[in-house]
C-alpha cells in the first residue's frame, strides 16, 4: 500500500482572494499533522498545481491546521476568469488528490 | 452577553434559515452579509440604469420574512445590503415596515463610495501594476471596506435596521459588540476577538455544516433545513458559537476551525479597517452539543490605508453548452469545440485568445492539472468575451447551430450573454474615507 493521499490524512477548504488561492488544510489527527507537516512542503504544493510563483505556508500546529497560499493560479478570479469555477473552489479537492511519499 | 445571529452568508442566501433563527434564537441581533466584490459591482451597473436600484434584490423579501417575527425594540437588524445604493435600500426597508404596520427606526451608513478620491489619487491598481489613470474610462464604480465606526455611530441613534454599503464583513458583527460594550478603537485585542467572531459568522450556513459536508469524511445532518448559527460574546470578547435545537446542520470543532481559515490569507495578520487581527492563538473547544467555546485572539493597530474594490466595465460574456454522451463522448466534446472555435474566429471575428472551452466533465474543474479518463458524459462549454453584446450573443448561437451541423448525439444546449464586470483593487489614505449616518422613518 504506497498509494497514500492527503485525502487519507486531512480534509481541505479552498478560499480565493483575487488572483490567489488560499488552502486551509485540516489534518485529522497529530500524527496526520506530523506526516504532513513533513511531506505536505510548499514545492510539493507548487508542483502540484503547475504555478512558478512560490507557494506560502503557514503551520497552525495547534489547531491543527497547515494553510497554504498559491499565487496567480486563479487566472482573472471570479470576475475575471470566464471558467465555470472563477472562485476556484473546487480545486481544494485536487489537492486531496496529491500522492504523498510514505516516509513511515 | 450579546447575542449576534447570523442571517445571510452571501447576497443570494436563503432566507427560511433567517426566520428560524430570529424566531427562535433570542437574538439581540441579527445581521445579514450579502455583499461580495462582485455584488457591489454588480449593483453599481443596475444603478447605472435606474438610480432608484443598486441594493440588494433580495432585501425586500428578507425584511417581509424577518420583520414580523422579531419583538419591536428586541432584535435589531445589521445589513450591508444597500450595496451600491444604501440610501435607497434604506428608504425600501422603511416602506417594508410600513406596510407590515411596524414602525421602525432605519439607520443608513453612508461614505464608502471613493471614486471622486480615486479619480483625484490615481493610485496604484493591484492586479495590474499600473496607475488607475491608464484604465479609468472603464471605471463604473469604487468603494472602500468601511469599518466599524459607521455602525457604532448608527447604533447610537438607537435604529431597528442598520443598512450599509461595503463595509469589511466581519464589521457588520464588530459594531454591535463596539457599541454595547465601548470597546475602545484601539483595544486591539477585543477588536480582534471581535472580528474573530464576525469571521466566524460571517458566512452563515459555512459554520455550521456548509461548505463542510462531505459525505465520505464529513458527514452532516440535515443540510436541507441547515441552522444558522449564532454566537454569544462576553464582554473580554470571548464566545460561545451556537445553532437553533432542532435545526439541521454540525457545529463543532472540524466545522469552527475549517471556517476560521476560510478564505484567510495570513492567519496571523488577517487585515481589516479595524484591527490587524492574528489568528494563530485562537483555538475552539467543544461545550456541548452544537456548542463551540472559541478564544484566543489577538490583534495589532489597524492599517492607515482602506482597501477599495474598483468596478470596470468588461464588455460582454457569451456563453453555451452542449453535451455528449456514451462511446467517444470525449472526441466528440473535442470536435465540437473545434468547430465551434474555428467559426467564432472566421465567421463572427472574435479573437482566438478571447474563446474559453471547458469540457466539463473531464476535468475541467481542475484546469488541466488532472487527466481524466473516458467519462460516460461530457458537457462542453464555450464562453468568449466581446466588446458587444451581439457578437457575445453569436457564441451561444454557434453552440446551439450544432444540434444539426455537429458532431452526432449533442443534446441539451443552453446559451446566454452577460454584461460583465471585472472587480480590482486599491488602497486609498483611510483619511478620505469617512462614514455618514442617515436616519429615515416612513410615516
Amino acid at each position: 500500500m504506497n498509494e497514500l493521499t492527503v485525502d487519507d490524512l486531512a480534509d481541505v477548504r479552498a478560499g480565493d482572494k483575487g488572483d490567489t488561492l488560499i488552502l486551509a488544510v485540516l489534518p485529522r489527527d497529530v500524527e496526520a499533522y506530523a506526516l504532513l507537516e513533513r511531506s505536505l512542503t510548499p514545492e510539493a504544493v507548487a508542483r502540484h498545481f503547475a504555478v512558478t510563483d512560490p507557494v506560502v505556508r503557514t503551520e497552525l500546529p495547534h489547531l491543527p491546521a497547515l494553510v497554504f497560499r498559491v499565487p496567480s493560479i486563479l487566472a482573472g478570479g471570479v470576475t475575471g476568469h470566464s471558467g465555470l469555477d472563477g472562485h476556484g473552489k473546487t480545486l481544494g479537492y485536487h489537492l486531496l488528490m496529491l500522492r504523498l511519499e510514505r516516509t513511515l | 452577553m450579546i447575542r449576534l445571529g447570523a442571517g445571510a452568508g452571501f447576497a443570494g442566501d436563503r432566507i427560511d434559515p433567517a426566520v428560524e433563527l430570529a424566531r427562535e434564537g433570542a437574538l439581540d441581533y441579527l445581521v445579514f452579509e450579502c455583499l461580495g466584490e462582485r455584488t457591489v459591482a454588480a449593483g453599481q451597473l443596475r444603478r447605472l440604469t435606474d438610480p432608484d436600484s443598486g441594493y440588494d434584490p433580495l432585501l425586500e423579501a428578507r425584511m417581509r420574512a424577518v420583520l414580523p417575527v422579531i419583538e419591536p425594540g428586541g432584535t435589531r437588524i445589521i445589513t450591508n445590503s444597500g450595496a451600491a445604493n444604501p440610501l435607497a435600500a434604506g428608504h425600501r426597508v422603511a416602506a417594508v415596515a410600513k406596510t407590515l404596520g411596524r414602525p421602525t427606526r432605519v439607520a443608513v451608513v453612508t461614505g464608502d463610495d471613493a471614486l471622486e478620491a480615486v479619480r483625484r489619487l490615481d493610485p496604484i491598481v493591484w492586479e495590474t501594476g499600473e496607475p488607475l489613470s491608464r484604465c479609468a474610462d472603464e471605471l463604473v464604480s469604487a468603494n472602500a471596506y468601511l469599518g466599524a465606526d459607521g455602525i457604532r455611530q448608527a447604533l447610537a441613534e438607537d435604529p431597528d435596521v442598520v443598512v450599509t454599503g461595503r463595509v469589511a464583513d466581519p464589521a457588520l458583527y464588530l459594531g454591535p459588540l463596539q457599541h454595547e460594550y465601548g470597546w475602545a478603537s484601539d483595544d486591539w485585542q477585543r477588536l480582534a476577538a471581535g472580528t474573530v467572531v464576525g469571521h466566524l459568522l460571517e458566512c452563515a450556513g459555512q459554520l455550521t455544516g456548509g461548505y463542510f459536508a462531505d459525505p465520505g469524511t464529513k458527514p452532516v445532518p440535515g443540510l436541507a433545513r441547515l441552522g444558522f448559527p449564532f454566537a454569544d460574546v462576553r464582554p473580554d470578547g470571548t464566545a460561545t458559537l451556537g445553532k437553533v435545537a432542532g435545526s439541521g446542520g454540525r457545529l463543532d470543532v472540524r466545522t469552527a476551525t475549517e471556517q476560521l481559515l476560510y478564505e484567510v490569507d495570513r492567519p496571523d495578520a488577517y487585515l481589516t479597517p479595524d484591527v490587524v487581527a492574528d489568528f494563530s492563538g485562537v483555538s475552539f473547544q467543544q461545550a456541548g452539543p452544537d456548542r463551540v467555546e472559541v478564544a484566543g485572539a489577538s490583534g495589532a493597530a489597524r492599517p492607515d490605508e482602506l482597501k477599495v474594490t474598483l468596478g470596470f466595465r468588461g464588455g460582454w460574456l457569451g456563453e453555451g453548452q452542449i453535451s455528449y454522451a456514451g462511446p467517444r463522448a470525449l472526441a466528440r466534446a473535442e470536435l465540437a469545440a473545434e468547430i465551434v472555435r474555428e467559426r467564432l474566429t472566421a465567421v463572427h471575428d472574435i479573437a482566438p485568445e478571447a474563446i474559453g472551452v471547458e469540457l466539463i466533465g473531464a476535468g475541467a474543474a481542475f484546469r488541466g492539472l488532472a487527466p481524466a479518463s473516458e467519462p460516460l458524459e461530457v458537457r462542453l462549454r464555450v464562453t468568449a468575451r466581446t466588446t458587444d453584446a451581439a457578437r457575445a450573443h453569436t457564441v451561444g448561437w454557434e453552440v446551439e447551430s450544432l444540434y444539426t451541423n455537429g458532431p452526432a448525439g449533442g443534446g441539451g444546449a443552453r446559451s446566454g450573454t452577460q454584461q460583465s464586470l471585472v472587480v480590482r483593487s486599491c488602497l486609498v489614505p483611510r483619511d478620505l474615507v469617512s462614514p455618514t449616518v442617515t436616519m429615515m422613518e416612513e410615516r
